[in-house]
């Protein structure tokens, strides 16, 4: 008895604690990944979200910050879990970040039931971009099929015929077939979808590609398992003689892992780290400054989160519950994003460049480069799916 | 039974009027996500509870109890994305479904015994996990949003937290009364006694099978009521719901509450979850007290204390917490 | 036809892999009549311990071998502390203690190791293809796996057929009191047994761990499919474990492989890609539900039970 009731007190004193807290600071939730072979991505977001935030005096709008940091380990159950955690007993004012479509997805309910301000900084799910658009939810990344739509663009011009897909079994991953199938003019011989994010053993697939006989072939593979399938393809001999294309698979996360086996693989991207504006250089300086390695586009996005963030604080002076006044204040992308200015479509999703990209060896030093631009002003295509509620 | 307050009598119906004042608490201190972990604590109870009628009373360890939680929240996600909002067919559907499966899976697992049986519990939750998986159109692996909670007309609204809270509240204590009810009737003895020695009710003339198969399928009905309880609370399934750790959470909380009692696995599911989310903090805190600072690292290990804690409990204390409490008195 | 056969190797190549953990699973199973859930664990302690010798001793040979070591160690330590109290309970008891060790293991190599995890960088040389047959060209690394799992098992028969010690397990396996009865150290036999279990369970999650991540967890998925592999082989065989290993590796595999087309022919794309792996997870359940109501005893059980 007494064990149980010590146990609720401290529920109930953990519970009145947030209650007392200082009223006028701004209140962030963070969600992202900080545990399994995708951590890499949730900390390179952390470290840049940290980096904004000490650029900006760790002040959004004049007021103080304060964080808080959830682990959604991958799962749409657990992330949908800590979302409402965050908003019932944290009561943040802002939620940040999301990796995974699926998470979002998940997510997306209590987000918009309870009306919490958030920007996404990485999931594109094609949801969110149409039908369930909503006032109160931004993304400072993409739609996960304009990216795969860039590199469909950019097989036809290397006259590709022939293309074998393959990517996870999860809500990114069919979008970014979907986005390669949208552009690509040659024929799919093959399609491939595989168990997410268990499964990193991906050699009865790659036998299937060989067998396909495809001209090229086109991965999609985030973080980690990106690192194995890049690993796999090169050791099962198919590198010399199928020549492959990706969406999110080599970044300057997996570049020190990969090295050379990264080389002569291109991939396309809203943001390279040697874009050449003023706020993208100070990112990129000061990140190596700290960091010693280049961010990565997931930290680009993110670190972009905090100056959106800051405009939209200032236009309503403050006051956080004047949410159709800070709605408003962000819709006019007035920040000097790290991918150059951009614009918001009216689905709330930027509409934004996307370039061709490859690693090079910069004396020993392998790195991410800027090697063309693709499409200029790319919107999804989305957009008329969304009935934006004012 | 030498009158009506013991120990555990006064224990039992403290935890109840806990239970019962949680939203109390919650509106008068704003605090909405109590009230979110109690719903979830009860539904989890309920299933925890509907294991141990099979477990506990019938010696049926079942390690794939978990699959009726996904089958259950997975009839209202369907039925709700295909348009039909309406508890009175999501409801009885997910019942029906639920004690058809366990009918099946009962019919072929009950004659097997021991590890076997464990085991083919497991196959069949594995089947329907990977069912769930492949279900495209429903979300496969990444689960599926429900938009909208059942609906039964004017009679409840369980979009209101509060109300739903108790529909869990009462739906518990009417599985814990009806648990109880059998426990104490013929039907129970027999199962009991099919428990401790089958052949021996066979020979006195006991068509044990059959008692022990509608007894499986009970269990699996409320375990299946429990699953659309928590699909309406989460608004979200997934076939995470019926991974074979679930099912394993699902053994620990009857086990740390007590199986030898109806209301043990409600402890046991009050003790776990509250522990879940209170033991990080009480390892912050007490961090705090011993070196001065917080150590925030020491508050993520928590699982560290539970896990030797359950095989302890194992070992020493069989009749969990429940049973701590009973022999109480004697000691 | 040929693509056939590389899918068949590669379904020998996870085949090999489970074989490797259900012959610990199977013998620990048979001999002390233990179900353990902590099995995984000791596959999961074998790959981040092997992570860590090869980063400390930057030889991938010198790597595996301390981590074997280390792995048989924790898996006797392992035996002595917790397991041995567990003896004799039932299974229930078993399913319990263990799972809170599973969770115990999974916090304690996130404390020690961090939650990021680690990966195995094989050597440049392995990083390559051979040709095992005209026009079938194979990963090196994944050969070497089949062969060197193939080289274990042989060992494994030999210790448990023709050792004084094998006698001593398969007289365990088929009556435990009579070999304490005659004198043997039957609590040094059991150790010896739970941490050749340990080693083997470690040595597939070192095996493994190039060709995929090393990560908290990474045992859990796998031990539920060891536990299908000795339950259709037949609690206590060895080669029975061996047979149902590879019975499942290939019906995974192969399943994968040609399942999703077959749903694709009937229902649309991204159906087959959902359902067909599912289907494939789904027939191995399916097989063992079907081995335990018509032969609960396994498919090749094994001697004197």
């Amino acid at each position: 008895m007494k064990r149980t009731l010590l146990a609720t007190c401290a529920v109930l004193a953990l519970a009145t604690a947030p209650a007392l807290a200082q009223q006028k600071t701004v209140k962030i939730g963070f969600i992202s990944t900080f545990s399994g072979p995708v951590a890499a991505i949730g900390n390179d977001m952390r470290n840049s979200f940290e980096l904004a935030l000490d650029h900006h005096g760790r002040k959004l709008g004049g007021l103080p910050v304060e964080v808080i940091y959830e682990d959604d380990q991958v799962k749409p159950e657990v992330g949908v879990q800590k979302v409402q955690k965050l908003i019932e007993s944290d009561k943040v004012d802002f939620i940040v970040g999301i990796i995974w479509s699926n998470v979002l997805l998940a997510s997306l309910k209590p987000i918009i039931d309870s009306k919490t301000f958030t920007i996404i900084t990485n999931a594109g799910a094609s949801q969110l971009a149409g039908e369930m658009c909503s006032p109160y939810v931004f993304s400072t990344s993409w739609n996960n099929d304009q990216t795969p739509q860039a590199i469909g663009l950019y097989m036809n011009q290397k006259g590709v015929k022939s293309a074998f897909l393959i990517g996870p079994n999860y809500a990114a991953g069919k979008d970014m077939l979907e986005g390669v199938e949208a552009t690509f003019k040659g024929k799919i011989v093959g399609r491939e979808l595989t168990t997410w994010p268990t499964q990193v053993d991906f050699q009865a697939e790659l036998s299937k590609a060989r067998n396909a006989k495809p001209d090229a072939i086109f991965a999609f593979y985030p973080g980690g398992p990106g690192i194995q399938f890049i690993t796999q393809y090169s050791q099962s001999g198919l590198k010399g003689q199928i020549p492959l294309y990706t969406a999110f698979t080599i970044d300057s996360l997996s570049l020190p892992r990969l090295k050379d086996q990264a080389l002569g693989i291109p991939g396309a991207q809203q943001w390279v780290r040697d874009l050449p504006n003023e706020a993208n250089k100070k990112y990129v300086a000061d990140f190596r400054a700290k960091h010693k390695t280049d961010p990565s586009f997931y930290g680009s996005q993110t670190y972009d989160a905090v100056p959106l963030l800051d405009s939209v604080v200032t236009a309503v002076k403050g006051d956080l519950t004047n949410k159709n006044g800070m709605r408003d204040a962000a819709r006019k992308a007035d920040f000097k994003s790290v991918r150059g200015s951009f614009k918001f479509g009216p689905n709330h999703i930027p509409i934004q460049n996307f370039y061709l990209q490859e690693a090079v060896n910069e004396g020993g030093e392998f790195r991410m480069k800027t090697v063309a631009t693709i499409v200029e002003n790319d919107q999804d295509k989305h957009v008329q799916k969304c009935k934006m509620p004012n | 039974m030498s009158g009506m307050i013991t120990p555990r009598n006064a224990f039992v119906a403290a935890v109840i009027v806990v239970l019962a004042l949680i939203p109390v608490y919650a509106a008068m201190t704003g605090n909405t996500f109590m009230m979110t972990l109690f719903t979830r604590i009860i539904i989890l109870a309920i299933a925890a509870v509907s294991l141990n009628l099979i477990m506990g009373f019938g010696g049926m360890v079942s390690f794939g109890h978990a699959a009726y939680l996904g089958i259950g929240g997975y009839v209202i996600g369907i039925l709700a994305k295909e348009g039909i909002n309406t508890g009175f067919v999501q409801w009885p559907l997910a019942l029906l479904v639920s004690g058809l499966f366990a009918l099946g899976v009962g019919a072929l697992s009950l004659r097997t015994r021991g590890v076997y049986f464990i085991m083919i519990t497991l196959a069949f939750a594995q089947m329907v996990y990977y069912i769930a998986n492949g279900l495209d159109r429903y979300g496969g692996d990444d689960g599926l949003t429900i938009h909208k909670r059942s609906e039964f007309g004017g009679l409840l609204n369980l979009s209101n937290r509060t109300v739903f809270y108790y529909v869990c509240l009462v739906l518990l204590l009417a599985t814990v009364y009806v648990v109880w009810r059998i426990i104490n009737s013929r039907f129970g003895a027999v199962i009991q006694g099919a428990r401790s020695n089958d052949r021996r009710m066979r020979a006195i003339g006991f068509p044990t099978f059959r008692y022990k198969l509608v007894c499986f399928v009970i269990a699996g009905v409320i375990c299946g009521l429990s699953g659309a309880l928590l699909a309406n609370h989460t608004n979200f399934i997934s076939p995470a719901m019926m991974h074979w750790t679930r099912s394993g959470d699902l053994i620990v909380m009857a086990v740390l509450g007590g199986m030898g009692s109806v209301f043990g696995p409600v402890i046991g599911s009050v003790a776990l979850l509250v522990l879940e989310e209170t033991l990080p903090h009480l390892i912050g805190f007490a961090s705090h007290v011993i070196t001065g600072k917080e150590v925030v690292a020491a508050k993520e290990y928590w699982q560290l204390i539970l896990g030797p804690m359950l095989l302890l409990i194992v070992l020493f204390a069989r009749g969990g917490i429940d049973g701590l409490i009973a022999s109480a008195r004697r000691g | 036809m040929l693509y056939l056969f590389e899918q068949c190797l590669n379904g020998m190549q996870l085949g090999m892999l489970l074989f490797l953990l259900a012959a610990g699973l199977t013998l620990i199973f048979g001999i002390m009549d233990m179900v353990n859930l902590a099995h995984g664990s000791l596959y999961m302690l074998g790959a981040y311990f092997a992570a860590t010798f090869v980063e400390v001793t930057d030889s991938f040979v010198a790597g595996f071998a301390l981590g074997l070591l280390a792995t048989l160690i924790a898996g006797m330590v392992l035996e002595v502390i917790a397991i041995r109290p567990l003896y004799g309970r039932d299974h229930l008891d078993h399913v319990l203690g263990t799972f809170g060790l599973l969770i115990f293991f999974n916090e304690l190599v996130r404390l020690i190791w961090g939650p990021e995890g680690r990966t195995i960088s094989l050597p440049s040389e392995m990083l390559t293809a051979v040709q095992v047959l005209p026009g079938v060209y194979y990963p090196l690394y994944r050969l070497v796996i089949i062969l060197a799992t193939l080289a274990v098992a042989a060992l494994l028969y030999i210790i448990v057929m023709r050792t004084r010690v094998g006698m001593l397990i398969r007289a365990g396996a088929s009556n435990r009191e009579m070999v304490g009865a005659l004198g043997v150290n039957i609590k040094l036999l059991y150790t010896l047994v739970f941490g050749l279990g340990a080693a083997l369970a470690g040595f597939a999650g070192m095996m493994q761990a190039p060709i995929s991540f090393v990560q908290i967890g990474m045992g859990e998925n796998i031990l539920i499919l060891a536990f299908v592999v000795i339950i259709i082989g037949g609690i206590g065989s060895i080669r029975g474990a061996f047979a149902a290993a590879i019975i499942v590796g290939l019906i995974d595999t192969i399943g994968r492989a040609f399942l999703p087309d077959l749903v694709r022919y009937f229902l649309s794309y991204s159906a087959g890609s959902s359902a067909g792996p599912a289907l494939s997870s789904m027939l191995i359940y399916l097989l063992m539900a079907l081995v335990l109501i018509f032969r609960p005893e396994g498919l090749f059980p094994a001697a004197g039970k």
